[in-house]
């Protein structure tokens, strides 16, 4: 098997793009603070909006706009709900789900007119790039992708630049690690944590935007199919850190890319679909087990927070 | 006896928020309908007749057996902080176990009937336990595992339903038809309603009990309210959450061998899945706030919500998602359970002068 071909890793560098659009959002929500899993949901309203956009203009860019716009709208539902009046971040994001999917759905149906699967000729898709034709490398991995993809891996770039390297980056560290200290020195907790989940609205937007119109060109039922819990998976791979973000999304894209071609090469696509999930969850389970060895050794209580990311996420209790 | 009332004024706010969250998601519903062109009393009428009128009301009762299942699935381990979404998964494994040992099992229904459902609930356990370890050893939360652990057993129930298991010459991804040894008796004059119902009605009794009568129930509800504090007073937080889990995943798997062995008596790829059981049961277990006694009238209420909006779709064109709207307009109202607990505690220190 041809693993190593540059066609193999621009097939990679596709199926991670809109999975990483959506963690790095959760990483940003995660420094500040806020424990965001509503990506499954917030990814779907992108992926359907940029579709719906795209048809009734016939620009594929209206369609971005349009999908970063209301998925931005929709994450004011977690800004309000699990910032705003403190609820239970993770039942906010269950019913966020859950109503992404029904709306849809709902949607296709009343808007579009269709069920299951909306892929009408004529459907503007996001036209690939062409500036880097003829140049070696970068026109093989980036001549048949859209401009979101390299999109994606700048952004992941930039906001890790953005946490470590600016101010405003170091008070949304601080917001999530010590909420009251950040308070103290001025800083507004609850406008950080608002203008974050947002900020990861817009990014989810992009994801969804690039897996329904460029992936694809096509809007289908739950077409996320559990992307936004791959994502949601990555960032806890990757404790909140943007670059760790990007090589972990990049490993996603590589199980499933890998996946596609073992079905041409016969194997059926029902067991080629689970892979990326099981290389997700093994990938997780074996760094999360080294973290904890290693911590262990050094200090047993920080061990044991390693152990319950998500009440040391989600601070709110204690406040 | 003015002590009653004003603990009545009290909890009053709390107790209303579940009703509240159901009225507003109704009026939600109400208005989703007027702006698509249906007229929201014909919608909800279509919506109550899809579910209960005569004709339909044997099938929604197979319906309510599921979601009944699939909402203790989430409450067990929801008791003690856990959160399982993996249903989908453990319906769908528990199902083809069901299938398989009925398949090729010969023996006569005294004997396949009870085998075929522990086969079921093995099934799902098997999948659902793998998480508990994932969480108390490798620290990968429970609602993580349990989803990403989910897409793929279903995945792997298609394939065998597509390729080993497949009946031959059909077009359709099923099994066979299970022999009639492993067909659960149905009551009289029905034909989808049968013993599945009572099988989960006495494990939803069981659970009860076991929640409010017992030291181990005690101990998850101890864990759930402060886990430092369990394991500090020498409670297995590890052997609570695999209890749970494997508790959660036999419920689950025992829903897909009863879905198995009903009619049209065959695993039928996505039939397990498609209807939405496992989230019509969150939203159940969530809207009755981890009492589990009162799961059979949420369970009955989004039953209503889910097969009805298929009559609904059928009746007056509105679209049959809009009961998934519905639920998770529920399932967010609820979330701001906090809202209406955090005004009850303000009243109460207003109660007493002041003093915090």
């Amino acid at each position: 098997m041809d693993v190593f071909t540059l066609a193999f890793v621009a097939a990679v560098l596709t199926s991670s793009a809109p999975v990483l659009f959506a963690a790095l959002g959760s990483a940003l929500c995660g420094r500040a603070g806020v424990f965001n899993i509503a990506l499954e949901g917030q990814l779907l309203c992108g992926a359907f909006t940029a579709v719906a956009v795209s048809w009734w203009t016939g620009s594929a860019w209206a369609g971005v706009a349009a999908a970063v716009v209301t998925t931005t709208v929709f994450s004011g539902v977690l800004a309000l709900g699990a910032v705003s009046w403190r609820a239970d971040p993770i039942i906010v994001a269950v019913g966020m789900n859950l109503l992404a999917l029904g709306l849809t759905g709902f949607l296709l149906r009343e808007l579009l007119d269709a069920t299951g699967t909306f892929a009408p000729t004529g459907l503007a898709g996001l036209p690939d790039l062409d500036v880097f034709d003829g140049i070696p490398v970068l026109g093989a991995l980036l001549g048949g992708q859209t401009l979101l993809v390299p999109l994606a891996l700048l952004l992941a770039v930039a906001a890790s630049l953005w946490l470590n390297r600016t101010s405003t980056g170091l008070r949304l560290r601080g917001v999530g690690e010590h909420p009251e200290a950040a308070a103290s020195l001025g800083v507004s907790v609850t406008r950080y944590q608002h203008v974050t989940v947002l900020l990861a609205g817009a990014l989810c937007g992009l994801g969804g935007a690039q897996l329904s119109l460029g992936n694809v060109t096509a809007f289908t039922e739950n077409m996320t199919a559990g992307r936004g819990w791959v994502a949601v998976a990555a960032v806890m791979l990757a404790a909140n850190r943007p670059l760790l973000v990007l090589g972990a999304c990049l490993l996603f894209g590589a199980a499933e890319a890998w996946g596609f071609r073992l079905q041409g090469v016969g194997l059926p696509q029902q067991l080629t679909d689970a892979a990326p999930y099981l290389v997700t969850l093994i990938v997780l389970v074996a760094s999360r087990l080294r973290v904890r060895r290693r911590l262990r050794d050094v200090d047993p209580v920080a061990a044991v927070s390693a152990a319950h990311p998500e009440a040391v996420v989600h601070p709110e209790e204690t406040r | 006896m003015s002590g009653l009332v004003a603990r009545l004024r009290l909890a009053a706010p709390a107790a209303l928020v579940p009703l509240g969250a159901v009225v507003v998601a109704l009026l939600v519903g109400a208005v989703v309908m007027a702006v698509a062109g249906v007229d929201p009393l014909r919608g909800y009428d279509a919506m109550v007749r899809g579910a209960l009128s005569v004709s339909n009301i044997d099938f929604a009762v197979a319906s309510f057996t599921a979601i009944l299942a699939m909402s203790l699935a989430f409450a067990v381990p929801a008791r003690m902080g856990e959160y399982n979404l993996g249903g989908d998964g453990q319906l769908a494994l528990g199902g083809i176990s069901a299938a398989v040992v009925a398949l090729y099992l010969p023996a006569p229904a005294i004997v396949l009937l009870p085998v075929c459902l522990v086969a079921g609930a093995l099934g799902g356990a098997a999948l659902a336990s793998v998480s508990a370890p994932l969480s108390t050893r490798a620290g990968v939360p429970v609602i993580i595992s349990t989803l990403l652990l989910s897409a793929p057993a279903v995945a792997l129930t298609s394939y065998l339903v597509r390729f080993p298991l497949a009946e031959r010459g059909s077009a359709v991804p099923q099994t066979s038809r299970l022999p009639d040894a492993a067909h659960l008796p149905s009551f009289p004059g029905t034909s989808y309603t049968n013993a599945g119902l009572v099988v989960v009605v006495l494990v939803l009794l069981l659970a009860v009990r076991v929640d409010s009568r017992t030291p181990v129930g005690y101990e998850i509800r101890v864990a759930g309210a402060n886990r430092g504090f369990a394991a500090y007073g020498g409670l297995s937080v590890p052997r609570l959450t695999l209890g749970t889990l494997v508790a959660a995943g036999a419920v689950a798997g025992l829903a897909g061998a009863i879905i198995v062995m009903s009619q049209p008596f065959r695993f039928i790829d996505d039939a397990l899945t498609a209807p939405g059981y496992t989230f019509a049961g969150i939203a159940a277990a969530l809207l009755a706030g981890g009492r589990p006694a009162l799961l059979p009238l949420t369970a009955a209420l989004f039953t209503v919500l889910t097969v009805g909006s298929a009559g609904m779709e059928r009746d007056v064109d509105v679209p049959r998602q809009l009961g998934q709207v519905l639920q998770a307009v529920v399932i967010l109202v609820l979330a701001l359970r906090v809202l209406a607990a955090r005004w009850v505690a303000r009243r109460a220190r207003d109660a007493v002068g002041g003093k915090v």
